[in-house]
């Protein structure tokens, strides 16, 4: 038995790996006399040689499927080797894995067999056993299947803590091309569901306390990147709109794999576009956390994010109208988007400059990157730098600066042009609480 | 003038401050006893600690301090830094002392100072919850040796009480030879004269290890390879995450 299930975890690991989401954040679930609770920041319990967190247990029920999607994997016109679990194997490995410590809950996909009821049901089962036969208090993150019937949406709302319908390509021309047997509808239409329902529990639940949670940590969905030609503003404006009207939590973004190289449909790709995916989460990050619109990251003149500088700093250039920033006056939205100052040394700003006015020195000690941070603000003694700059001297200014860091001690030799290497890539925005 | 010795507990500490108000104390230093070097100069004086008193203490400090500074005491307090007692009593005597909170003058350097190791303390309690990996014992107690760099492992009981409420566990601070043991009602510290697991890898020994536990490790373990994009290596993001400190026992590493 055990090399049966030894193996099955290895081919349903293998297939679930290429979807992104991994939070487990979003609820505080308490234990309720049984095993597990949910945290509200989440917990990431390990990290993978790729540098992505494990958080949940993420596998697919099934890694056979009945459509063929040309960017994905477990499409059934591929050789691979195939898997099912049952549900009571999903279940003992979650629990086993759980009370060691090894992960904070349970994220369970599925490939559709015979067809979107039937599986989705499955999916729900296991939710259902584990939170009434093992009395599981800790995350579960169902995928909701696109055609499955309300009913059983529903149902799995009322166990998992998120549901995800993934949209995975940008506009709806693409994925006809690219997923002639799926449609935007069938995916909007589990993902309206989800958001009228959440909706009207917490209604009913301002009313009547004892109301049962749907969904409490909210619906997520996945966005592949570089699979078909959208422009970034294209992604980034689809985003926004998941955010505000349908109420998402989380969007996101994959870089695209070339994992099926054949499919001519498909661009040719030899390394996923890190670089890119990158700024556009931190394009995310803006948006959910330092309160950009979308159109203040991204116009129609500029639909591509640049790859050198991250999209904060490329706001602060492009509207040098706006700064210098007095650190001192200037109230927080304002200092929030001053490039070097994140949400923490934002909030201590405003909270210590009441007791005295900040000197450089003092928002160097507090954490800011004065090296960003410089040309964007003044404070007691510091001269505004920014008027005197061009936009574009600036930018690759900074970029030389930044740069100059890595450069070998003998490598004097001059250069007419600074913007030479790409920006490195750093980190995704710390992952270490998710949203 | 006096050198003040406590039992090096938090609560120790507390009644510490209250017995500094309330006998109108002024000391030069204040030590943990069994660290304490006696000196024929010096007189010291002895607190015993007082559950009662220490919670006056902290309900006091709760009201003056902003609502995210809460927990700066007692994490500070964890971070075993040199002075570290010294350096709270004059922080918390001015926070008692001014009409106005004073806790988030992030330009003063003492606050700033106390703020920065808060958030090592922090952060390294937050790596216990991740990264502890349980085995399970043949007499069913789910078993974890750890080794932080603070001494944050009774910050982080609450958190596996209220989790792992159905199961026994004993979770180990390797480094300072104590731990805590759940038995489904209470915790209680605790002494292992007898060490059954290697201090190299956290290994239980064979004999008292439960017969499922190896599978549950080799599954973790290929779930922890197999999980992992190959094209998107990136094994400095994984250090900055997991730094190399914490490998030792964690199974997916061994």
């Amino acid at each position: 038995m055990n090399e049966t299930i030894l193996n099955k975890l290895k081919i349903l690991a293998d297939a679930a790996k290429y979807d992104v989401s991994c939070a487990s954040s979003g609820n505080k679930r308490p234990n309720t006399g049984g095993l597990g609770n949910a945290l509200a920041p989440g917990i990431c319990h390990s990290f993978t040689d790729d540098g992505r967190c494990i958080s949940l247990l993420k596998i697919l029920m099934t890694n056979y499927c009945i459509y063929d999607c040309a960017y994905c994997v477990n499409r059934r016109s591929n050789d691979r080797p195939r898997a099912t679990m049952t549900v009571q194997e999903v279940v003992d490995l979650t629990i086993g894995f759980y009370r060691r410590n090894y992960i904070e809950g349970l994220f369970l996909s599925s490939g559709i067999i015979k067809n979107a009821d039937y599986t989705m049901e499955r999916l729900m089962l296991v939710a259902r056993k584990l939170r009434t036969e093992e009395r599981y208090n800790g995350y579960i993150h169902l995928k909701a299947i696109p055609g499955a019937s309300p009913e059983l949406i529903k149902q799995a709302g009322l166990f998992a803590d998120r549901l995800s319908v993934n949209i995975e390509i940008p506009t709806e021309q693409q994925l006809q091309l690219l997923a002639p047997e799926k449609d935007f509808p069938s995916v909007l239409q589990p993902m309206n569901q989800i958001r009228t329902g959440i909706q009207l529990y917490k209604e009913e639940r301002k009313k009547y306390q004892h109301t049962q949670r749907f969904t409490p940590a909210g619906q997520s969905t996945q966005l592949i990147v570089g699979a078909s030609p959208e422009s970034d503003q294209q992604i980034l404006s689809l985003a926004s709109g998941l955010y505000d009207q349908q109420k998402l939590k989380r969007v996101y973004y994959s870089g695209y794999l070339p994992v099926n190289d054949y499919d001519k449909r498909l661009p040719a790709l030899k390394i996923p576009p890190l670089v890119r995916e990158n700024r556009l989460y931190q394009s995310d990050w803006l948006m959910r956390f330092y309160h950009f619109q979308a159109d203040e990251i991204l116009s129609p003149e500029q639909p591509f994010l640049d790859l050198e500088i991250d999209p904060k700093l490329a706001y602060a250039i492009r509207n040098l109208h706006l700064f210098p920033v007095d650190i001192n006056r200037a109230d927080y939205e304002m200092i929030l988007r001053v490039p070097g100052i994140g949400v923490q040394s934002a909030k201590m700003i405003v909270d210590a400059r009441r007791f005295r006015r900040l000197t450089s020195l003092h928002l160097k000690k507090i954490g800011v990157v004065m090296k960003r941070a410089q040309y964007f603000i003044t404070c007691n003694e510091l001269a505004a730098h920014s008027r005197d700059w061009d936009p574009f001297v600036l930018r690759s200014h900074i970029i030389h600066e930044s740069q100059s860091k890595y450069r070998k001690a003998g490598d004097t030799q001059l250069s007419l042009f600074h913007f030479s290497k790409p920006a490195k890539i750093t980190s995704q925005p710390s992952m270490l609480f998710k949203h | 003038m006096a050198i003040i010795l406590y039992d090096g507990t938090f609560a120790g500490f507390m009644t510490t401050i209250f017995e500094c108000y309330a006998q109108k104390l002024e000391p030069t230093n204040i030590c943990k006893e069994d660290s304490f070097q006696e000196s024929l100069f010096s007189e010291h004086i002895q607190i015993v600690t007082d559950l009662e008193k220490s919670q006056r203490v902290w309900n006091g400090l709760q009201q003056k301090l902003h609502p995210r500074n809460r927990e700066l005491p007692v994490l500070t307090f964890l971070s075993e830094e040199d002075g570290i007692e010294m350096r709270l009593y004059r922080f918390i005597k001015r926070v008692f002392n001014s009409r106005q909170r004073i806790d988030t003058d992030y330009a003063d350097p003492d606050v700033l100072t106390l703020k920065k190791i808060e958030r090592v303390v922090m952060r390294e309690s937050m790596r216990i919850l991740q990264f502890v990996r349980f085995q399970q014992t043949i007499d069913d107690i789910y078993f974890a040796p750890i080794e932080p760099q603070f001494d944050v492992l009774p910050y982080t009981l609450k958190h596996f009480k209220n989790r792992f409420a159905d199961q026994k566990w004993l979770i180990y601070d390797v480094k300072r030879d104590y731990g805590f043991f759940y038995d489904l009602d209470q915790v209680t510290e605790m002494t292992l004269n007898e060490k059954n697991f290697s201090i190299h890898d956290g290994k239980l020994a064979d004999n008292i290890t439960q017969e499922d536990e190896a599978t549950y490790q080799s599954l973790w373990k290929s779930y922890f390879k197999h999980i992992n994009i190959e094209e998107r290596k990136n094994l400095k993001l994984q250090r900055q995450h997991m730094p190399h400190r914490y490998w030792k026992f964690l199974t997916e590493k061994n």
